[in-house]
């Protein structure tokens, strides 16, 4: 073959491994594919340049070759910057999402401020409405970019006013419990309100919603961090104004935070978006470092529990920790798999996965049993009723993914999992709505 | 003759999944069964038969292992699985049902098509 031949052939793989579709390892497998086909057009006589001419017209325009991969790899097309400079590129997204960002800000401010600036008292509807005055200003950012169809975006209006004048109407009792249930559970609600808004109300394809699932985790690790910068500007801030203006530093921070955190909500959801490929993926990194330690932290509890048994010193505040942990073992596994690089097995942690998974199922049947054994002795609060009902539900997903997990071991697809997890969203969804409009009237708005 | 585009595609999966039961192979292996099968007749984009390969492999139809060309190049080589020969099975009764039908309104192949 010509050094000539060489040159061309680098250059084409250049330009099949621009769209980031086809990675390092397809374009081998194209390229040896090009090298064979152009050794026998040679052999049957024909120049090296002509021989790979027709060799790469065989393959396929380079364009129509990695779209074609693009379908089959979606979770590829993550990582590519590309999606603002595609042709029907939304509307100059920076100026839309300050916009977005701002509204987020002015709306909370107001929201606090007809509140009463020091209500922060468990009893506040404030407390409980907060997440009703940012993220649906997120799912319209994400409305207007994606330029979701006006139907649509009227749906997802109404469910939100729904919620709104749902929560709004309740007639709470003072500090109730079922009140601070609802600030939890409204967030959730909201949260996969921006998920419809996120994936352009396209709810039923898995790839969709695991971009969803991704976006979640990128998400929460960018307002991480701006949460830590706006914390040390803060800091700074007060450190030195104090000198100068000592009553009034407290005052302006106590209004510019609020406000601030809420536009950090729709300035993070616009960084994941635009910067995909600088933090490229990095929940699944820390799960790679943080699932063996869970795994080995959750195999010693395991043990330990079932040794020593459990007391009967066993009240909700654990029952709430074992939701958090097993909300944190189903994140493990999700944001895992999602950037599992399903060309190579990566047996290993699919193994550790499965003794994280495995032990946090073992671990949270003891606890359940007990729990349910205790409800038995004092009937159902409303607390006990959302700690357990999460408790169930995380508990028939970790499950099932033990055992989808254990499958793919033994040499069956993996993406099952991911399917299994995408599909258990709705139920998730279905969970936090019942908690936010069935469990309070249930409960008389204790 | 030309055929059909769509035909085309309807006819991928079942077309490589039963070149693989003939044996392991690889991308161009299977490309060059497929054009002796067909007497050049299927026009096929040659690369877009690795997207394919890979949506099977995805659904766990073939298993893939890395090995060697005999000029020492990194190649490829797709083997059906146990799920991939009944969907194989499966493919095979669907394509049988089809030509089977337009055979009896075509009086071309009905006796054939009966007995299969």
């Amino acid at each position: 073959m010509s050094t000539d031949n060489e040159t061309q052939i680098a250059q084409w793989r250049t330009a099949v491994l621009r769209g980031r579709t086809v990675d390092a390892a397809d374009a081998d497998e194209l390229e040896s594919h090009l090298r064979e086909q152009i050794a026998e057009l040679e052999a049957s006589g024909l120049a090296a340049d002509e021989a790979f001419l027709i060799a790469v017209k065989r393959l396929g325009q380079v364009d129509a070759l990695t779209a074609e991969f693009a379908r089959e790899h979606s979770d590829r097309l993550w990582k590519q910057l590309a999606l603002t400079s595609a042709p029907d590129a939304p509307r100059s997204p920076f100026l839309v999402m300050l916009g977005f960002a701002a509204l987020a800000a002015v709306l909370f401010g107001v929201a606090r401020w007809a509140a009463g600036l020091d209500d922060y008292t468990d009893g506040s509807w404030f407390f409980r409405d907060a997440s009703l005055f940012v993220l649906p200003v997120l799912a319209a950012y994400f409305a207007v970019v994606r330029r979701m169809p006006m139907a649509r975006a009227l749906a997802l209006l109404a469910v939100v006013v729904v919620l709104a004048v749902a929560v709004t109407l309740f007639p709470f009792e003072s500090t109730p419990a079922t009140g601070a249930i609802v600030a939890i559970h409204l967030p959730v609600v909201l949260w996969f309100v921006v998920g419809v808004a996120y994936v352009g109300g396209e709810v039923r394809a898995s790839g969709r919603r695991m971009d969803f699932v991704r976006f979640t985790g990128e998400w929460a690790i960018y307002y991480a961090l701006i949460a830590l910068g706006g914390g040390v500007l803060m800091g700074l801030t007060s450190l030195i104004l104090t000198p100068i203006a000592p009553d009034a530093v407290g005052d302006v921070i106590l209004w510019i935070v609020p406000s601030g955190a809420a536009a950090a909500v729709v300035v993070a959801a616009w960084l994941v978006e635009a910067k995909k490929s600088i933090i490229e993926n990095l929940a699944p990194v820390l799960t790679v470092i943080f699932t063996p330690l869970f795994a080995v932290m959750l195999l010693v509890s395991a043990v330990a529990y079932t040794v020593a048994g459990i007391g009967r010193e066993f009240d909700r505040d654990l029952l709430t920790g074992f939701d958090v942990l097993l909300l944190v073992v189903v994140g493990l596994v999700v944001y895992g798999i999602s950037a599992r690089d399903s060309a190579r097995a990566v047996r290993l942690m699919d193994a550790l996965r499965l003794v994280a998974v495995v032990a946090a199922v073992l671990l949270d049947l003891l606890v359940l049993v007990s729990m349910l054994a205790r409800v038995g002795e004092y009937g159902f609060t409303p607390n006990r009723v959302a700690a357990l009902g999460l408790n169930i539900l995380l508990l028939v997903n970790l499950a099932v993914t033990a055992w989808l997990i254990g499958r793919a071991l033994a040499g069956r697809p993996a993406s099952r999992v991911e399917r299994w997890q995408t599909e258990y969203l709705p139920v998730l969804a279905g969970w936090a709505l019942l908690m936010v409009v069935a469990l309070p009237p249930l409960f008389a708005f204790q | 003759m030309n055929i059909d585009k769509d035909l085309v595609a309807a006819m991928a999966t079942p077309l490589v999944l039963a070149i693989l039961l003939e044996g392991k192979s690889y991308g161009y292996a299977i490309l060059k069964r497929v054009r002796e099968l067909s007497d050049g007749e299927l026009e096929w984009t040659d690369g877009m038969l690795y997207p394919l390969l890979h949506r099977l492999d995805r659904l766990g139809y073939v298993s893939t292992e890395w090995g060697a060309s005999p000029e020492g190049r990194r190649r490829k080589y797709y083997e059906i699985t146990n799920a991939g020969r009944a969907q194989l099975a499966e493919q095979r009764r669907q394509w049988d049902t089809a030509t089977r039908t337009l055979g009896g309104l075509w009086g071309l192949t009905a006796q054939a098509g009966a007995g299969a």
